[in-house]
């Protein structure tokens, strides 16, 4: 499945680990949440980065203590239908102040995309190439917001704020 | 009205650019019709049996006339020359074709309506007592936190893939006509003992399978903590409601399961980390809002002027007035209500011809204004009472003056197995039948007040577990069956209806009805005694006896 950061497909550095796997010093891994619960100080101490791929039952409080020492979080959207993974997201970023990698997997498709940009993704695992493809078209679909998140982008309510007062300045 | 802005406009229409996408993507097959389903129903499109049909939002229930004409222009142009108006304040169309879809959606963006996320596990359209803004006695004009909540749940970028779609109602009024109780989140304005306005916020209310009367999770949340609250309500549900099974996903059985304190306190832990934050409406926003709701210059006129007083002499405009004519907050004007309902007639639904004649009526009585109520009825909500005779003989002409507003043949109905794919059961010719048995106006005006509401499935879009009396549609070894309830109510004193007995095949329904009503006339205390009132006071048993009897 084609990885896009940054707005275009690239290439991806880690590795998934399977659980019976050993773990190696050096590279870029993914490991699962029970992998990395279970020797989070041994992961740490690796050459390579580590990242986690998170369930989206699981609380994310029991990552905290962690998050500072992954360079991804990976997120699953097991179908496009549960949305569980978007709160994940939300809080890892605004809440939690997670500044690494922040991947969307499992079924991703291009209809998410401004949904997941906005919740604080900054990867995607898409499903179809042709999508991600499209990735950098479908992200300014929209150019109108009207929640405030993380993202930083203006909403609809504060915009009208701005426009009222530019419009009052010129009078 | 609502007026909606370049920034409103420019979203709807970004909607519908990206909702052309995805239908070309279908029919290239480049999407699977599982992958197209979710995205179609975000968008109101559900496919039925035999076509899809389209759901078109009116949010809090407010049209203007250049919208209705512009249904109109869609039930003409894309359907077959009708539409049907739901208990969601919702217009839906039946026979639509996929290729065309997006053209009636960038039809309708042309006047600021749309369908986003009138289907799908999100929040749906944001309902409102539909005389908002002009019933005496109100709060405030509830529309104005409809339309803060409309603007804060579409297109949200965490809230659109909840377990299972999610129901806002709201009101400002003693007298509940948004039915608040039976949605995920009810609100309803009202005032502290400090004199501020804020909301006591109702959770898990809800109808289908498993009906449930909303809980009180907090007396009062003030107005601009609004949205954070219930971000934080909707963020709880997101990660702990049920997506093991579809029946068991609404907000309702999570808080069934959990108990109200338990699911109350998980929503304030939540709220308390993020109660001040952006989402925080400070006045300058909400005026901001309210400053774009306009409303008619309305004229200092006599509450019984002369035109009046000789229609009077009329029994059957007076009989029409007395049914479909309301008090309005300013004297000198009326809120009347267009009866969608005729004899015989499926409830809800009105034609092309209807619409533009009453846009043009809205234009002529009611400064271009028209609502859309829960019942499945029009409201003209500023009609100066001068000019009551003539709008009734307008409105007798083309079919909507049926004096029957809260009487026994104003009934609720789904579309039933005529439409509706997941049926089980015909909805609309119980009702027809019904309208025929009940034809008599002085019966049905002797009856009173009587909710009649019907659906044909165990999911209830026909209300019927809050009906007075309520009739749901089931299947048993392939013949069409009915359950009967008494009871049921969806006002402030919210209450699911009792079933009285077996379920009667469909030839029966009508009979089982009439021996409901016969049992109530003659066991009621007084003429003023509702149907309601005496099946409180008198349980369901005579009720049963009556209609057992002899069966």
């Amino acid at each position: 499945m084609p990885l896009v950061k940054h707005g275009k497909v690239a290439g991806d550095r880690f590795i998934e680990l399977a659980d019976d796997a050993a773990i190696p010093d050096d590279g870029d891994i993914l490991v699962s949440a029970a992998r990395l619960l279970e020797d989070p100080q041994g992961l740490a101490r690796r050459a390579g980065r580590t990242g986690v791929i998170w369930p989206n039952n699981r609380d994310v409080d029991d990552l905290l203590p962690w998050l500072d020492r992954l360079a991804v979080v990976a997120l699953v959207f097991p179908s496009f239908r549960d949305g569980r993974a978007y709160s994940q997201a939300r809080l890892l970023r605004e809440r939690h102040g997670f500044r690494g990698e922040l991947r969307a997997t499992g079924q991703v498709l291009r209809d998410q995309f401004v949904f997941m940009l906005r919740a604080g993704f900054d990867a995607f695992d898409v499903k179809k190439q042709s999508d991600a493809e499209a990735f950098a078209n479908t992200a300014k679909r929209y150019s109108v917001f009207y929640q405030p998140t993380g993202d930083g982008r203006v909403t609809a309510l504060h915009r009208r704020m701005q426009l009222r007062h530019s419009e009052n300045a010129g009078q | 009205m609502y007026a909606y802005d370049e920034i409103d406009r420019t979203l709807i229409n970004e909607r519908v650019t990206e909702f052309r996408d995805q239908v070309k993507r279908r029919l290239s097959g480049e999407l699977t019709e599982d992958e197209f389903k979710s995205l179609r129903l975000m968008n109101g499109v559900y496919l039925q049996l035999h076509a899809y049909m389209f759901r078109v939002a009116i949010p809090y229930g407010t049209l203007s006339s250049e919208q209705m004409r512009r249904l109109a222009h869609v039930a003409r142009r894309y359907d077959r020359g009708y539409g049907h108006f739901t208990t969601r304040q919702n217009i839906q169309f039946n026979w639509i074709k996929l290729a065309e879809l997006p053209d009636a959606l960038a039809d309708l963006a042309e006047v600021g309506i749309h369908a986003m996320q009138t289907s799908g596990n999100c929040t749906r359209n944001i309902t409102a007592d539909q005389w908002a803004g002009v019933a005496p006695g109100e709060i405030e004009d509830p529309r104005i936190w409809a339309e803060l909540l409309r603007q804060y749940s579409t297109l949200h970028p965490e809230f659109s893939f909840l377990p299972r779609k999610f129901k806002f109602a709201i009101t400002a009024s003693q007298h509940d006509r948004a039915a608040i109780k039976v949605h995920d989140i009810g609100l309803r304005l009202h005032r502290n003992a400090a004199g501020e306005t804020g909301f006591e916020v109702l959770v898990g209310g809800g109808l289908g399978r498993t009906p449930f009367i909303g809980k009180t999770i907090k007396p009062f949340v003030p107005g601009r903590d609004l949205l954070s609250y219930v971000e934080a309500i909707l963020r709880v549900y997101n990660q702990y409601g049920r997506r093991d099974n579809i029946y068991k996903a609404r907000i309702k059985i999570l808080v069934h399961e959990l108990g109200i304190e338990k699911f109350a306190s998980e929503v304030e832990h939540e709220w308390q980390q993020m109660r001040d934050s952006a989402l925080t409406l400070d006045d300058a926003v909400v005026e901001d809002i309210r400053s774009r709701f306009t409303y008619p210059a309305y004229e200092k006129l006599p509450h019984m002027p002369d035109e009046l007083k000789q229609a009077a002499h009329d029994p059957h405009f007076e009989a029409w007035r007395k049914n479909s004519v309301a008090p309005h907050k300013v004297p000198g004007y009326a809120i009347v209500t267009l009866s969608l309902k005729p004899v015989g007639g499926p409830p809800g639904d009105a034609t092309a011809e209807q619409m533009d004649a009453i846009a043009d009526l809205a234009d002529k009585y009611s400064f271009g204004e028209i609502r859309v109520g829960h019942e499945q009825n029009l409201a003209l909500p500023h009609v100066a009472r001068r000019d009551l005779p003539a709008l009734w003989r307008a409105l007798d002409k083309i079919g909507v003056a049926t004096p029957n507003i809260n009487l026994v043949t104003d009934i609720i109905a789904c579309p039933g197995l005529d439409y509706c794919a997941l049926a089980n059961a015909r909805s609309i010719p119980i009702a027809q039948e019904l309208t025929r048995r009940f034809a008599n106006h002085d019966t049905a005006n002797l009856i009173g007040r009587l909710h009649v509401n019907i659906s044909g499935c165990i999911n209830a879009c026909g209300h019927h577990h809050v009906g007075h009396i309520g009739i749901l549609g089931v299947e048993k070894n392939g013949e069409e069956f009915y359950q009967i309830t008494i009871g049921g109510r969806a006002d402030e004193n919210a209450a699911v209806g009792t079933l009285i007995g077996p379920a009667v095949p469909y030839g029966e329904v009508a009979d089982v009805v009439e021996d409901i009503v016969e049992a109530y006339l003659a066991l009621r205390a007084r003429p003023d005694e509702l149907f309601i009132d005496a099946v409180k006071r008198l349980g369901v048993e005579p009720f049963r006896e009556r209609v057992y009897a002899t069966r």
